[in-house]
């Protein structure tokens, strides 16, 4: 079955209790262009989520308006519980919520030591140093190094370091994968699963269906500024050609 | 007495003293202009009478409070630097999306209005400023004659531009700090309050301005004018040293004060244009400056 309709209604009040993130009806503009069309998503506790969609659709559209980023937005945002419509980055951080950008976020002027420790902590039970180079050995050999002399696996890597360590349970993780060479993507693929069965909530940006697959448990499609579609992971073998056509691979 | 190139030692060396003592505020001042560029990327042309400012508010509380020059060390730059703040959040805010012309254009217009009110109120001639009683008097160093306030003017210039330099680049405060120069957003995006950070920085750097003008209160006579002059070398002290650069601009500063010194020795003619031509000799070969970032 793959249910056409994502709004709110359709989902079962048990079900509803344990939405980390509900967003309905959001709508979302870059100046005067509107960019996204009553978008409605969720993602339940523990879950991870993707976010499919061919270049420019509004994936990272709509992370950065559920993080605040995108400050032109309407329609509702509620994280555990809370409407975040009109609440600022820095307090939607500080609620709980981890941000992994597209661009990585790697501030170069500062060591790698100095961008793990730059967020500050939101909540108890984040990853300390010992379990983050246990998870990134790659990075414990770089303390020292300036952001911009890192590679990109390097820097996606700390990306995600610096989030974990900040006790955020719930994630955005913008295209993890991008411009990667396979050896990392499935080290960030490793990771994500540990996050997972860590009681991890994501909620993912992925152009690479592959990855994403091997990772989620549901998937959205976005195209052109709408969600227009969403499956199951054990819907996907059968839903293949569908969900193809709408990637375009 | 040995002489260097015909040239007394006693001279020689009198005016590296002065050329350390101009390098003195030159560096605090271009140092509080590259720690408000580097965050807020404006260039705050109100400096140098924010720094006169910091000069009146140790007069004016010696004269009608009683408050001493150690008090006023201290209290000058708080003060000075809380209206820097109301100057950051009232006035310099709202422009912060606007083309950062509006910005300059502002700071200048600022200028121009708190220079006006002190003139209005005391005239152009200079109020006299005493030293301090436990920083009077010579030391005999054997090749010359060091006024004790003299030293103390380079000392604390050296304490402070140090610890700005070690808040900057050493703690977390700082990584916030330069962070947030490179990628406001990002810095928000994690929680941090960075429209707080801008208005703690503009008033950091604006009370560094005031900190020089307190020391320069018993030297240079406390007067309405006494930025103007200076805040156009400290300009280009910070483009030779490069825009935002905190080491930039200390060993700019410090380092083209040293070079002035030197060319009154040397040639003395020069010695009024010397940083201008080194600043258009580092704008030809090294635009960014020569502690700057490549753009």
């Amino acid at each position: 079955m793959t249910p056409k309709n994502t709004s709110a209604g359709t989902i079962t009040p048990a079900a509803q209790s344990q939405a980390m993130l509900e967003v309905s009806g959001l709508n979302g503009w870059y100046g005067e262009s509107h960019v996204l069309y009553d978008v409605n998503l969720r993602v339940n506790a523990g879950e991870v989520v993707t976010l499919l969609g061919r270049n420019g659709a509004g994936k990272t559209t709509t992370l950065k308006a559920i993080m605040g980023l995108l400050k032109a937005r309407s329609g509702s945002i509620r994280f555990q519980g809370n409407e975040i419509i009109d609440t600022p980055a820095r307090s939607v951080a500080k609620m709980g919520v981890g941000y992994v950008p597209d661009d990585r976020g790697i501030f170069g002027s500062l060591s790698v030591m100095e961008n793990l420790l730059l967020p500050p902590k939101v909540a108890e039970g984040g990853f300390d140093l010992p379990a983050i180079y246990e998870l990134f050995p790659n990075l414990e050999e770089r303390l020292d190094s300036y952001g911009d002399k890192l590679s990109g696996g390097e820097q996606q890597m700390l990306s995600i370091a610096r989030i974990l360590r900040t006790g955020a349970r719930f994630v955005l993780m913008d295209e993890p994968t991008e411009g990667l060479a396979p050896v990392i993507i499935h080290q960030i693929g490793r990771t994500v699963q540990r996050l997972k069965k860590a009681g991890f909530t994501i909620l993912l940006v992925e152009q690479n269906f592959y990855f994403a697959r091997e990772l989620a448990d549901r998937h959205y499609i976005v195209q052109e500024g709408r969600v227009i579609d969403e499956f199951r992971n054990d819907e996907v073998s059968k839903n293949l050609d569908k969900i193809q056509g709408y990637l375009g691979i | 007495m040995f002489e260097l190139l015909g040239i007394p030692p006693q001279a020689l060396f009198g005016q590296v003293l002065l050329g350390l003592i101009n390098g003195s505020f030159y560096a605090v001042l271009s140092l509080g202009l590259a720690v408000i560029f580097g965050l807020l990327n404006i260039v705050n042309f109100a400096h140098g009478a924010l720094y006169m400012m910091g000069a009146f508010v140790s007069w004016m509380l010696l004269t009608y409070v009683g408050i001493s020059f150690w008090v006023a060390l201290v209290v000058s730059p708080v003060i000075v630097g809380g209206i820097g703040m109301v100057i950051e959040r009232t006035m310099l805010r709202p422009l912060h999306d606007l083309d950062h012309l509006y910005s300059l254009l502002l700071t200048f217009g600022t200028t121009l209005v708190i220079s006006g009110l002190f003139q209005n109120f005391y005239g152009v001639s200079g109020k006299p400023y005493p030293i301090p009683a436990a920083l009077t008097g010579v030391v005999n160093l054997g090749f010359m004659f060091l006024p004790i306030y003299r030293a103390f003017i380079i000392l604390m210039a050296v304490i402070v531009c140090f610890s700005t330099w070690f808040l900057i680049e050493r703690t977390r405060l700082g990584s916030y700090l330069r962070a947030a120069t490179e990628n406001p957003e990002m810095v928000g995006a994690f929680g941090i309050n960075v429209p707080l950070l801008v208005t703690l920085t503009y008033g950091f750097g604006v009370a560094l301005a005031a900190f020089a003008g307190v020391l320069a209160a018993p030297v240079y006579s406390v007067n309405p004018v006494m930025g103007n002059d200076i805040i156009i070398v400290v300009f280009a002290v910070i483009v030779v040293g490069g825009m935002g650069s905190i080491m930039g601009a200390i060993l700019g500063g410090f380092g083209l004060g040293l070079v002035e010194g030197l060319t009154k020795v040397f040639y003395p003619e020069a010695s009024t244009t010397i940083i201008f031509i080194i600043m258009a000799l580092v704008l030809l070969l090294k635009p960014s400056g020569i502690f700057g970032r490549e753009i």
